[in-house]
């Protein structure tokens, strides 16, 4: 019997490219070198300088696809963009015109002043360093670092989650009643419990917002898959003679997708301020390098002073707008997702 | 968008209605059109409605998901939501338009004068309030009466619609009452303000036959007593038979005929109406003589709709020109009692011409046992009542000692309401449970104690199953193709990639879908496509046996008949043997070849299909052939209702398990002692304390007439079993 051609018609270009396939390997060419930049920069030698030269065009190609994704909800595009624009400068800081943030020049000059040849148009702080240049540098630790813990602590809490909801039983008994025990913790407290023992650090950083933020998503996890487990596809899976690790991962995990990815998006809020705080608390991200976290605290002290106010003031705002943008996202995407 | 309403006006039911009637009608809608208003604009719900309701008469609207009859009911209670808006027309009530009259006073109209029941009982309950304060609100309210006065009131109009023990449920609260006495308290709050309307949307749909019965009853019996005016929407016809006066059968968002229920029954004018009897088993109906004719095509959505006649793309008289040429108007027949159809050809086509006749199939001869069943029996511990001790431990019998046999190419159905313990039959067959004694033999490998994990893929696709939610069967999130060739993977039919592409088109073709649907996505397809994709998906492992679930019970009627149909052919081709498990016996006496109703996890009776629907039958057995509606004129019934509700399934009876609702109860010997099984021919088998004698004395419940006599008539009881039953009861 001949084979009918099974060929789709042809599709826009942007269409094509909001592929799930396409658009993950998109995300990988913008968000690997990133990590490796900002994790280990110093293992890279000579790559460092041109190691997120792909990147840049691959984050404005992915700007693009969601624009185009998220069309309907001016919500989710206000979101993205705020997103988008830390994301951008993340990746071009290091190619962007900018005095160096670690060098300091001339302490405690207010905004939009010449001093020592230079033009600061966000002033300096305390040891002269340039304020612009902190701040877009900044905005590279809190996501890269962020995300990374966001995406651990999905991936640990999903695998629970399908794994108590769909086996149950005693697995069941047994995970529920660790995250319980967890989550009876104020999560601050557990986050300076964990760094306090480990020691601080990003990857530490990482281990602590897993386990805060695990049991909560294998909470909504189990809820969604004690749904979907009772649906006639995955009673045909069973009587196929499916393995479980076959049925959770390709019946039922497809199909909780979509809450835990608008639950993502309003977690990585969550995390971005738990990061700084701890970095403002000294449990994170070491100085010399510019962090926002690190420049709240360091400024906190002079920042008394109402003319000196900027210094908290600039990373502040930094830090609200990236959260902003993840919560606005959050909502675009509930919002189209109800509607169809 | 030009309304019809212009060019339909003169010839409009509501027009004529007031002729030779001095009353006013109760309710009429006048070339009413119902848009609803989203991002992607203007959708017609309904164009040119028309309705005449008069005092104390019933009208029934019949059409399938997606016509507009919801639509309209919820107009006439103004209920239409955001986006939702009568764009044309009137409704008017009581000779009042209901669009010139105040938020205010319409709320009062729908308290006092309107009242609507919903198929789900509980949108219209407080689940947190007691039942009787919920009833008490209603006279409290729109009269003023005190509390115990009110309280009064709706106890004996508990009493009214039937409800055993009235002190009892006005002290419960709704979810502590089973789903018929739920949608009984709704038609009693609905009944307390002595409504001029009621409006029942698929007041039944939910609950099992027996129980439905007894509401039909009900409602009829609301019709005479009260004199309430009443608006029946329901999909199915047999239903509109038993409870109505008059018939508006809806497509596509427009009323296509009009009529008493006897014109449109007996002689109807429309050929969508025609088409939808076609569809439907009517007892004369038979899988190889008379098949089932499907309605080709699809319903169009509101916005694609065609120009002219919207049923004009799957009509077999279509001619361009005539029917695709602008609005059609009603046109009444001449002779009939305000009966109108929608159609241009009324003249020209032969309305007794039979459909499709002659098309016969050839009956498959059946081959040896492939499945045996050998008291099978599954019990299930759960315990009860305790949080931290273990309480109770109780058994739920879900099935007991089940034994019959399957052979290759026939069609057996397991008939049984909710609880019968059908599901769990299914489950201990297809390995997800293990029987707790006897034996499940498919050919000779045993079953019953072999969970799916142990058993070989051989084995595994040797027997499947189609489901009954069209919605639930396919995972959302995979192409149709993809699940479709893992089932050819997986049980090892085809190897070679190449190959199980080819067979996934197959089976496609097989089921008479478009092969580029293996590329699309379950949201893409409609209810039946998805149900022709779960068959093409119970078929791809070459199965000895299927288990089908209720496969078409979920589907648009003239849907159903395709799908029906389609299964019969691949099972005839592939001579597989089909378990048809469903409660719909119209649908289960067209196609199966044996019957085994079953009750409370227990079987009540088994037998070739001739033996089940002839005397001598099992008690049960003749209620439900009672209870199913059938929508032919020529048939009268003995009318068995039944009282009470069924019984969990974790507290049976120990005796028989129909004991508590069976009207030739013997007290003192049913409930204590089971019933001895009685074999009548062989394979025909009753399980019944009755003797041989009463049983066989039994008269038949459906018998078809030529339609010169209406309506239920004979006993509605057998008196021989009567007689037994109170000779043999304790006193
Ligand atoms: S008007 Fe034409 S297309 Fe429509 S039902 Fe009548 S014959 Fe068929
Ligand atoms: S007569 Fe007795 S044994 Fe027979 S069905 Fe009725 S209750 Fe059961």
């Amino acid at each position: 019997m001949a084979v009918t051609s099974l060929s789709p018609p042809p599709v826009p270009l942007l269409k094509r490219l909001q592929k799930p396939r396409i658009a993950a390997l998109i995300f990988a060419i913008a968000w690997l070198p990133l990590m490796a930049y900002v994790m280990a920069g110093d293992q890279l030698g000579d790559l460092e300088q041109y190691v997120l030269v792909p990147a840049i065009p691959a984050v404005i190609l992915l700007y693009l696809i969601c624009m185009a994704a998220f069309r309907e909800s001016w919500i989710a595009l206000l979101g993205a963009t705020l997103v988008f624009f830390w994301f951008f400068i993340a990746v071009a800081a290091p190619y962007l015109p900018l005095i160096d943030p670690n060098k300091p020049i001339a302490p405690f000059t207010t905004p939009l002043t010449e001093k020592s040849g230079f033009f600061f148009w966000l002033g300096t702080d305390f040891k002269g360093r340039d304020m612009l240049s902190r701040t877009l540098w900044g905005c590279q630790r809190v996501l890269v670092w962020g995300v990374t813990a966001t995406f651990v602590a999905y991936v640990v809490g999903t695998a629970f989650g399908l794994i108590a909801g769909y086996i149950s039983g005693w697995w069941d008994e047994v995970i529920s009643f660790l995250a319980n025990v967890l989550l009876s913790f104020p999560v601050m407290v557990l986050f300076i419990v964990i760094l306090n023992y480990l020691g601080p650090s990003g990857f530490n950083i990482v281990i602590a917002v897993t386990f805060a933020s695990a049991p909560a998503i294998m909470r909504i996890v189990r809820g969604l898959v004690l749904d979907v487990k009772t649906r006639d596809y995955v009673f045909a899976a069973q009587t196929r003679g499916e393995s479980a690790l076959w049925i959770m991962v390709v019946e039922l995990l497809p199909n909780v997708r979509g809450p835990i990815i608008v639950d993502a998006c309003l977690r990585l809020g969550y995390t971005t301020v738990a990061i700084t705080t701890l970095t403002f608390l000294g449990l994170g991200l070491q100085p010399p390098d510019p962090d926002w976290g690190l420049m709240i605290k360091e400024s906190a002290k002079t920042a008394m002073l109402f003319k000196f106010s900027y210094m908290l003031l600039i990373p502040a705002l930094s830090v609200s707008s990236l959260i902003l943008g993840f919560n606005l996202m959050a909502d675009g995407l509930r919002e189209m997702s109800l509607r169809d | 968008m030009s309304m019809a309403s212009d060019t339909s006006g003169g010839t409009a039911p509501a027009a004529q209605a007031g002729e030779g009637t001095s009353q006013i009608p109760v309710l009429e809608c006048r070339n009413l059109s119902i848009s609803y208003f989203t991002r992607a604009g203007e959708i017609p719900a309904v164009a040119d409605f028309n309705l005449t309701l008069m005092p104390g008469e019933s009208h029934g609207i019949v059409g399938e998901s997606g016509c507009g009859k919801s639509t309209v009911a919820l107009a006439i209670m103004q209920y239409m939501g955001r986006n939702g808006r009568i764009v044309g027309g009137e409704i008017l009530f009581n000779g009042r338009d209901m669009r010139a009259m105040s938020e205010e006073e319409l709320r009062l109209l729908r308290g006092s004068q309107i009242a609507m029941v919903y198929q789900e009982p509980m949108a219209s309950l407080n689940p947190a309030m007691r039942v009787g304060d919920q009833l008490a609100e209603v006279p409290i309210y729109h009269e003023g009466a005190s509390k115990e006065e009110a309280l009064e009131r709706a106890r004996a109009m508990l009493e009214s619609v039937r409800l055993p023990e009235p002190e009892r449920i006005l002290r419960s609260y709704p979810h502590q009452i089973s789903g018929g006495q739920q949608q009984r308290v709704v038609i009693a709050m609905a009944l307390l303000s002595s409504p001029k309307l009621l409006l029942l949307d698929e007041p039944t749909t939910a609950l099992d036959v027996t129980v439905e019965a007894g509401i039909v009853d009900l409602i009829r019996e609301i019709a005479a007593e009260f004199g309430t005016s009443m608006i029946y929407i329901s999909h199915n016809l047999g239903l509109i038979l038993e409870t109505c006066d008059r018939i508006t059968v809806m497509y596509s968002g427009e009323a296509v005929e009009v009529g008493t229920v006897e014109d449109v029954f007996e002689a109807m004018r429309h050929p969508y109406t025609r088409g939808l009897f076609a569809s439907i088993p009517l007892p004369g109906a038979d899988k190889n003589a008379r098949p089932l004719i499907a309605i080709p095509g699809q319903l169009p959505l509101p916005h694609e709709r065609p120009p002219g006649c919207n049923f004009g793309p799957r009509c077999d008289y279509f001619k361009a020109g005539l029917c695709d040429r602008g609005e059609i108007p009603m046109l009444p027949i001449s002779g009939d009692d305000r009966h109108f159809s929608r159609c241009l050809r009324i003249e020209e086509i032969d309305w007794h011409a039979g459909l499709g006749e002659g098309i016969g199939k050839v009956a498959t001869e059946k081959g040896d046992v492939v499945l045996k069943v050998d008291d099978m029996t599954k019990h299930y511990e759960i315990e009860e009542g305790a949080l931290f001790f273990s309480g109770e431990a109780k058994t739920v019998k879900a099935n007991e000692k089940l034994s019959f046999e399957a052979r290759e190419a026939e069609t057996v159905a397991i008939v049984g309401e909710s609880g019968c313990g059908k599901s769990t039959f299914a489950k201990v067959l297809m390995g997800l449970e293990e029987a707790t004694a006897g034996k499940v033999l498919l050919g000779n490998v045993e079953l019953g104690h072999m969970p799916v994990d142990r058993r070989g893929p051989e084995t595994i696709s040797k027997l499947q199953m189609i489901f009954q939610n069209p919605f639930d069967t396919l995972n959302p999130s995979h192409t149709v193709g993809g699940q479709i060739a893992r089932v050819i993977r997986k049980f090892g039919v085809e190897k070679d990639e190449a190959k199980v592409q080819e067979r996934v088109l197959e089976l496609l073709d097989i089921v008479k879908l478009p092969r580029d649907f293996a590329l699309r996505r379950p949201r893409q397809l409609s209810g039946g496509q998805k149900q022709r994709v779960g068959i093409a998906r119970a078929f791809a492992g070459n199965p000895a046996v299927v288990i089908a679930d209720e496969p078409v019970s979920a589907l648009d009627v003239s849907v159903q008949a395709a799908v029906t149909e389609l299964l019969m052919d691949i099972q005839r081709e592939n001579r597989t043997t089909l378990l048809f498990i469903s409660h719909d016996l119209s649908v289960v006496r067209y196609l199966s070849d044996r019957i085994v109703v079953m009750y409370l996890g227990q079987i009540m009776e088994q037998g070739s299909t001739e033996e089940i629907f002839a005397p001598p039958y099992h008690p049960y057995t003749e209620a439900l052939l009672s209870a199913v509606p059938i929508a032919d004129t020529k048939v009268t019934k003995r009318h068995i209702v039944l009282s009470g509700e069924i019984p969990s399934a974790s507290d049976p009876p120990a005796g028989c398990p129909f004991c508590t609702r069976c009207p030739y109860v013997i007290e003192g010997t049913c409930e204590t002692e089971p019933p001895p099984i009685r074999e009548f021919q062989p394979g025909h088998r009753i399980a019944c304390h009755l003797s041989e004698e009463t049983l066989s004395a039994m008269q038949p419940v459906i018998q078809i007439g030529d339609g010169t006599e209406k309506g239920d008539k004979g006993d509605e009881v057998s008196p021989a079993a009567a007689a037994e039953s109170a000779r043999r009861s304790d006193a």
